[in-house]
């Protein structure tokens, strides 16, 4: 991605971001923007699976799971520079 | 008869069958504890029936108030109204009353997890739309309270248009009663405002309604303005007067410019909650409950993908262990029972009946009820602990592997305890070729009417000797429903490599916190399934039961050596009955595999349900068998060729299981299949398929071993 924020696939657990940018021309990612990941929301990442995919985010309290891949469409402000 | 004795039945009784007078749909996002809720509200109140046309469970349960009968629908989960998969598809379709036969609504209760508001109140604000009375059940409010969430109920009804919101806690009770109030007065109220959460849309809409032909709510207008004039939409469009579609195109234009309009609505719509949230909700300190400690130490790679596998060993491992006592106790009640039974009748055709048709039929069935109901406590407790989701998540690499994704084994898992709504689970899976897949795959999971199959086979025939700490018969079993995963998952590679090749399918999910199970969802769940399998041992298996056992039983031999041994003559006489006779015109086609008539009739007999191979082979034996309190196990044991050698061999008893892990002997399964991929072309292809491989199977088995 050409944007200057870093890719919401690139967070480390226990990470936040706010996201600032959404490629939204995958319909995939359409459906999780339906879901609440939109600019301005507020994610961590609190796990991942076997091999770091899918990745689990918590927004607002609730967890939600994606491919790495759709992460990769979304970029994030950090807030926690993490580890 | 006058009339006045029909004056006198109780008034209590007339309102019965009263119909209801209103009825409102229960709305809610998967895993809000809309289910749990419903439950409470109704509890055994409650039915299931049909839409008209799809075959769509509908459950339906009643609440009753001094004057009025409200009929409460509940309705698959879904996060807003535009769907993303078949099970959204019917809740939309229903909320604006497009089923077949079914009117909308009279009012909504939505139900919103509170502590998930974020999600909960961007469905809410689409429901406000649709010009309804509304009321909203914050689930689960104990949980949002200890995780320090505070909502300000007063300032929220005030965001959302002034309507009633009630906080519940559905494990406990507690709010119950006042929800049960509101519901009753719901439909008496007037329909809220639409929000202002995107006035531009709202009023788009409201000018395309104001020109329409017939009245529409705001919501449905919305709905084709967003997502266009496809399916239901274009029905829409049509009542919208002269240059709708021009009208509507505009409005998109202005709307969401270069945009994709779902991008658009969700930008808009979020950024509406989160105000709101902010203004009502005070911001959660963090907080470490069992629940986050538990979901994040199962967040790592490794504890996550050892604990599933842990869980399911303890599965498999209670099946077994736990039932044995159970079971040992209905089978020496039902030995006992027959012979009781051949000592009060004597020797008679009827005793006959009695005692090796039904009681040695249906009681062979009947004695795995304590296994498959101990399996479905496991299955309904992982899913309502929110635990399958999880598993979902953590095998979706591995199922992207063989071109499904982890959306797949959820319905799955449940196709362990049965194929049936094994299938109907994925309908949450959001593209068609991924579903059907999934479909063909699910047949092969070791389902709860192969277990009285497997189980006695094996109790039978496997030595009980241990291997390292584990048991020789476990690990057989074990084997079992690792071929039946095998199967599954080639099977789905092989339609994705060739019928079904498409992109690789999609991956969003929700995972939920992990909650405790509450025990009134789990007992109604589990009566409803101890109810079907009961209803079965009662009506097919009964009835094949009774017609094997005629057809064993009859003719009667008329020249049977008087110098035979009792045994001897049973035998003859069986070998010449009409089950004899057609067992060895198809004996032939079995003998390749090891199998006598006896056990190719039994297979035959199993074609529409499984498990009545079970009661079948407790028939055949007895009615051959005069000592009637040796169990099944002994008489298999003991039963031989014409030239003595044993019929049930270890290679034969192999084969035989690899026959019964692969074959779909189940009408119900082809019939669901049927109905969820509307066409004959798939039951079809997933009988002859996986009755050929389970023919080949058990051949190569037999032969080679």
């Amino acid at each position: 991605m050409e944007t200057n924020g870093k890719s919401l696939a690139s967070l480390k657990r226990g990470q936040k971001g706010i996201i600032a940018s959404v490629d939204a021309t995958d319909p995939q990612v359409l459906r999780l923007m339906t879901l609440g990941l939109v600019e301005g929301t507020e994610v961590e990442l609190a796990g991942s699976a076997l091999g770091g995919d899918p990745m689990e985010f918590r927004l607002f309290g609730c967890g939600i799971s994606l491919r790495q891949e759709q992460a990769r469409s979304f970029t994030v402000s950090s807030l926690e520079s993490g580890d | 008869m006058t009339k006045t004795s029909e004056t006198r039945i109780p008034l209590s009784d007339i309102s019965v069958s009263r119909r209801p007078s209103a009825s409102i749909a229960v709305v809610g996002s998967p895993n809000s504890g809309k289910s749990t809720l419903f439950n409470r509200l109704t509890g055994l109140r409650q039915r299931i029936g049909n839409y008209p046309g799809v075959t769509v469970e509908k459950h339906i349960g009643t609440l009753k108030s001094d004057n009025k009968t409200i009929e409460l629908v509940d309705l698959p989960g879904t996060h807003g109204l535009s769907a993303h998969s078949f099970e959204e598809q019917i809740a939309i379709d229903v909320i604006f009353g497009r089923m077949e036969g079914s009117q909308p609504p009279d009012g909504i209760l939505a139900v919103v997890d509170a502590t998930n508001l974020y999600q909960g109140l961007y469905l809410v604000q689409q429901l406000l739309d649709l010009e309804r009375p509304i009321v909203v059940a914050l689930t689960m409010s104990d949980a949002a309270e200890t995780s320090g969430v505070v909502i300000d109920i007063d300032a929220l009804a005030e965001r959302l248009s002034g309507i009633t919101i009630c906080q519940v806690v559905a494990t406990t009770g507690q709010g119950i009663n006042e929800l049960r109030n509101a519901l009753v007065d719901l439909t008496d109220l007037p329909a809220p405002q639409p929000t202002t959460a995107w006035p531009q849309l709202t009023n788009a809409a409201q000018e395309l309604a104001d020109a329409a032909t017939v009245p529409l709510s705001i919501a449905e207008i919305e709905r084709l303005i967003v997502d266009g004039a496809t399916g239901a939409n274009q029905n829409v469009l049509d009542c919208l007067g002269p240059n709708a579609v021009e009208r509507v195109e505009r409005y998109r234009e202005e709307l969401f410019g270069f945009d994709p309009p779902l991008a658009r609505e969700a930008r808009v719509r979020y950024q509406w909650v989160r105000d709101v949230l902010q203004e009502v909700q005070q911001k959660a300190p963090p907080f470490y409950s069992w629940r986050t400690r538990l979901g994040a130490f199962l967040n790592r790679p490794i504890p996550g993908t050892i604990g599933l596998f842990l869980v399911m060993a303890i599965v498999f491992q209670a099946v077994f262990a736990w039932a044995t006592p159970i079971m040992d106790l209905i089978d020496s009640g039902t030995a006992v029972l027959g012979s009781a039974v051949a000592a009060q009748f004597g020797d008679g055709a009827f005793a006959s009946l009695i005692s090796d048709g039904v009681i040695a039929g249906v009681g062979s069935v009947i004695i795995f009820l304590p296994q498959i109901l101990i399996l479905f406590v496991f299955i309904i407790l992982l899913e309502d602990s929110g635990y399958l989701a999880r598993a979902a998540y953590l095998m979706d690499r591995a199922m992207r592997s063989v071109g499904l994704s982890g959306q797949s084994i959820i319905p799955m898992i449940s196709s362990f305890a049965c194929a049936v709504p094994g299938i109907m689970a994925t309908r949450v899976i959001p593209n068609r070729r991924d579903r059907i897949a999934t479909i063909l795959a699910a047949p092969f999971m070791t389902c709860s009417a192969r277990l009285p199959v497997y189980a006695l086979l094996i109790a039978a025939f496997v030595p009980a000797q241990d291997v390292g700490f584990l048991n020789l018969q476990g690990l057989v079993l074990f084997g079992l429903y690792i071929f039946g995963i095998i199967g599954g998952i080639l099977t789905a590679l092989l339609i994705r490599k060739t019928a079904l090749r498409g992109p690789k399918p999609p991956f969003a999910l929700m995972l939920p916190e992990f909650r405790r199970p509450n025990l009134q969802t789990v007992l109604i769940q589990l009566y409803g399934r101890a109810k079907i399998f009961l209803y079965r041992a009662g009506t097919v298996i009964f009835a094949v039961a009774v017609v094997v056992w005629a057809l064993a039983y009859y003719p009667r031999a008329t020249d049977i050596d008087p110098m035979l041994t009792e045994n001897q003559a049973a035998a003859a006489q069986l070998e010449q009955s009409w089950l004899g006779r057609a067992g060895k015109f198809v004996e032939p086609a079995f003998e390749p595999l090891g199998w006598d008539w006896r056990v190719s009739s039994a297979v035959i007999a199993g074609f529409p349900a499984r498990e009545v191979v079970v009661a079948v082979l407790g028939t055949v034996y007895a009615v051959g068998d005069q000592a009637d309190e040796a169990s099944l196990t002994e008489r298999l044991r003991a039963a031989t060729w014409p030239d003595g050698r044993p019929v049930f061999t270890l290679p034969m008893v192999l084969g035989l299981l690899v026959f019964y892990a692969c074959c779909l002997q189940c009408a119900a399964t082809l019939a669901v299949i049927r109905r969820e991929t509307n066409t004959w072309r798939w039951p079809v292809f997933a009988w002859v398929y996986m009755t050929t491989i389970g023919y080949v199977g058990a051949l190569l088995v037999f032969q080679l071993l």
